[in-house]
């Protein structure tokens, strides 16, 4: 289906040392779909923790981690709209900050190539119908760097509807923020709390029994209210819910990372 | 007005304290939502919107990048028309121009159109210690000064109280400073309009020295523009002898042409009206009309040092419509008070440290924080600015301004973050240490996330700014990278 095309998967590091399950389950989708993807190993972060909080300099080495990671490659698929869109958006101003014109090359020659994974599954390899199976009743948050810095639009709310048996519930007030910010999440505790407070409250009027987003980052704050509150709601991040098919269905009611189970 | 932003608590302290008004957060969320989908309802009407704001942001640009030209035109056309220009380096000059020009002509009051600059100057603080007392006249801000109260939005100053409020406020003050309100009075929007009307009416015809702002200079022909829409803009620009107008310097456009572009703009991005009630312009003296003494302060107060921001001047472009504010998550659940500003929400956030600089004030260098960098603030922006870019651009030099003193609990974080991802191995050993953790708390745990995973309820020191309200989850035995390593190569 690609042909030679060389395929790599920028994990991120939330998902990497946090929710592994996403990044199984990306690798998973697309193998299913004929891709034969790399996980390069010198890859860490995309260095926007500290970007985000203004710390130029010690985001350098993150930034030239990845272009060590990934120079060479096609394509590069990130399940996070917010890491993608550092890639595409934040390295140049980092590169410039290291005064190094051989990084600014080389992050303006990737940045491109970058793409979410949802980006990535309906403009590059444009399918909408991964063959997935999830029968339960999700809504959608669309996170705002997905939606507004890379401007994903509606393709994943495409790839939700044409997993089978899963009804896609409107989430209310979809487009506001769901207050995680990154470092904003613990400079601004409250008012983050807050915010995620507001987002979980429209997600517990949905009746949904999964929100589902495409950043870890975001869903582990929402989920992290919603489990606080004990609603009963789980979060699950779409690579999950696109991974899960009726032979190796993937439960809402079972952990989808190898830890201890209560 | 005794009431002051002087000493506010950095923005997360502020903001704590606002969050827990109740009757603040009903009134904020009512208010900017009906604003918010007015204003998104008045803009799908134009197929055009996007090239008229992409007009807007060149036309500011275009006017910022010649602005010492602009500037000196509108001079020379002001003073052609009969006006007296004044340049006022900060808010110290100015107020004394005002203050100055009132006393040559024995005025013991002004009455004033609402304006963002004159709040920024502290005009009326400044006139009253010279025994000048300066009415404001838009109802919003009447009840801000009745109240004795900080305005707290942009163009709505008083969004953060409801009608009862307003009711109370008119009641118990209204009558120290003229007219009172009727003892009958409800909180029926009309009678409560009303009762300003009348309180106001009497100022109008009273006061001999008007003080405004201004929307718009023209460069070319020495006109200033006031949009707005209660009518007390007109009566204060046309009744008294004597007009006062301080102008920033950035409002300045060249040609009268110009206008076209951005009045359509304003009221659909501001009130989410097709076209305001009031359009008012006056070109220096009209003979035996209106004030036949114009008086035009120019005022930098930091416009310049913004301009030499090469990210942040961008935020010059702004004509003060207040549409980021209406969008903004954090502006409506804390509203403008806890920005510690007359600029709040996102363009005070950059607004205050351009015009003030970073790295001297804990207050201002908390405002490029007070943002997640949702972006919707840069959406809704008619003249484009982009919002979440100068934020991190601000932060990157609040952070460099402390480089050099002894680092904290965040720097040396952000460091040995840099030092960890400059290294795929450190990385891996960091995550082998925290699945070792994620184990032993899987032993030792008694929360779990929705769908059976171990969470980490309660967390010591800084880690309880995350789970004092939510939980987190444990971290995994195994990496990503572990598990591929494992299984893959």
């Amino acid at each position: 289906m690609m042909g030679s095309m060389r395929v790599a998967l920028m994990v991120t590091c939330v998902n990497d040392a946090l929710f592994p399950g996403v990044g199984r389950a990306v690798v998973t989708v697309l193998e299913r779909l004929g891709v034969e993807v790399e996980f390069p190993e010198a890859q860490t972060c995309c260095g926007q923790p500290m970007v985000n909080t203004g710390y130029l300099d010690e985001a350098v080495p993150a930034v030239r981690s990845f272009v060590a990671a990934f120079a060479g490659y096609d394509a590069v698929v990130a399940p996070s709209g917010s890491c993608a869109g550092s890639a595409r958006h934040q390295h140049g101003m980092v590169a410039e900050r290291a005064r190094d014109a051989r990084l600014h090359e080389a992050v303006t020659e990737l940045g491109p190539k970058v793409h979410e994974l949802s980006e990535f599954l309906v403009d590059v390899l444009g399918v909408t119908d991964v063959g997935a199976s999830f029968p339960h009743r999700v809504t959608y948050h669309p996170t705002c760097h997905s939606l507004r810095l890379l401007g994903v639009g509606d393709r994943p709310r495409r790839l939700l509807e044409a997993v089978r048996g899963l009804e896609l519930v409107d989430l209310p007030a979809a487009e506001e923020c769901c207050g995680f910010g990154g470092t904003f999440a613990v400079k601004n505790p409250d008012l983050s709390v807050a915010m995620g407070a507001d987002k979980a409250r429209h997600v517990r009027e949905t009746d949904a029994e999964v929100l589902v987003a495409g950043d870890s980052s975001c869903l582990m704050h929402v989920g992290g209210v919603l489990s606080r509150e004990r609603s009963g709601v789980r979060v699950m991040h779409l690579a999950e819910v696109l991974a899960s098919t009726s032979s190796t269905p993937v439960l809402p009611t079972g952990s989808t990372d190898e830890v201890d189970h209560p | 007005m005794t009431a002051t932003f002087v000493g506010m608590p950095a923005f997360p302290v502020a903001a704590r304290d606002a969050l827990a008004d109740t009757q603040l957060r009903h009134n904020l969320a009512q208010a900017t939502h009906t604003i918010r989908d007015k204003r998104a309802r008045v803009i799908d009407e134009l197929p055009e919107w996007e090239e008229l704001r992409q007009a807007g942001a060149d036309l500011k640009d275009a006017a910022l990048l010649r602005l010492d030209e602009h500037l000196v035109r509108l001079e020379e056309s002001l003073t052609a028309a009969g006006a007296v220009v004044h340049w006022a380096r900060d808010a110290a000059e100015a107020c004394r121009i005002v203050a100055d020009v009132a006393t040559a002509r024995g005025a013991d009051e002004v009455v004033k159109v609402k304006s963002m600059v004159t709040q920024e100057i502290g005009l009326n603080e400044a006139l009253a210690a010279e025994g000048i007392s300066a009415w404001e006249t838009d109802l919003a801000e009447l009840i801000v000064q009745l109240g004795d109260d900080l305005p707290s939005h942009i163009l709505v100053p008083a969004i953060h109280r409801n009608r009862a409020e307003i009711r109370e406020i008119f009641r118990s003050r209204m009558g120290a400073s003229g007219r009172s309100a009727p003892d009958d009075l409800t909180d029926d929007p009309g009678e409560l309009a009303n009762a300003a009307r009348l309180h106001l009416r009497e100022k109008f015809l009273r006061a001999k020295v008007g003080v405004s702002g201004a929307n718009f200079a023209v460069a070319e022909t020495g006109t200033l523009v006031v949009v707005e829409s209660e009518g007390n803009g007109r009566m204060c620009l046309t009744l008294p002898e004597v007009l006062i107008s301080v102008v920033g310097i950035e409002k300045v456009v060249p040609t009268f042409a110009d206008l076209d572009v951005f009045l359509r703009l304003l009221p659909r991005s501001s009130t989410g009206e097709r076209m305001n009630p009031y359009t008012s312009m006056w070109t220096g003296v009209t003979p035996g009309d209106g004030p036949q003494e114009v008086h035009v302060v120019l005022l930098d107060n930091g416009r310049t040092r913004a301009l030499a921001d090469r990210v942040g001047r961008q935020a010059l472009r702004c004509i003060r419509c207040s549409a980021c504010l209406n969008v903004c998550p954090v502006y409506e659940r804390v509203g403008g008070h806890a920005y510690g500003s007359v600029y709040p929400g996102p363009i005070g956030a950059i607004l205050n440290p351009l015009l003030r600089g970073v790295g001297h004030d804990s207050q201002v260098d908390s405002l490029p924080y007070a943002s997640t960098l949702c972006g919707a603030c840069y959406e809704v922006c008619p003249v484009k600015i982009d919002i979440p870019s100068v934020l991190v651009d601000l932060r990157t030099q609040v952070v460099d301004s402390r480089r050099g003193r002894l680092p904290g609990v965040e720097a040396l974080t952000m460091r040995s973050a840099g030092w960890t991802f400059s290294d795929a191995g450190r990385l891996a050993r960091a995550e082998r240490v925290s699945g070792l953790a994620g184990r032993v708390w899987s032993r030792v745990g008694r929360t779990s996330l929705p769908g059976g995973r171990w969470a980490l309820g309660m967390l010591p020191g800084p880690g309880a700014a995350w789970t004092s309200a939510r939980d987190l989850p444990a971290p995994p035995r195994e990496s990503f990278r572990a598990w591929w390593r494992r299984t893959r190569s």
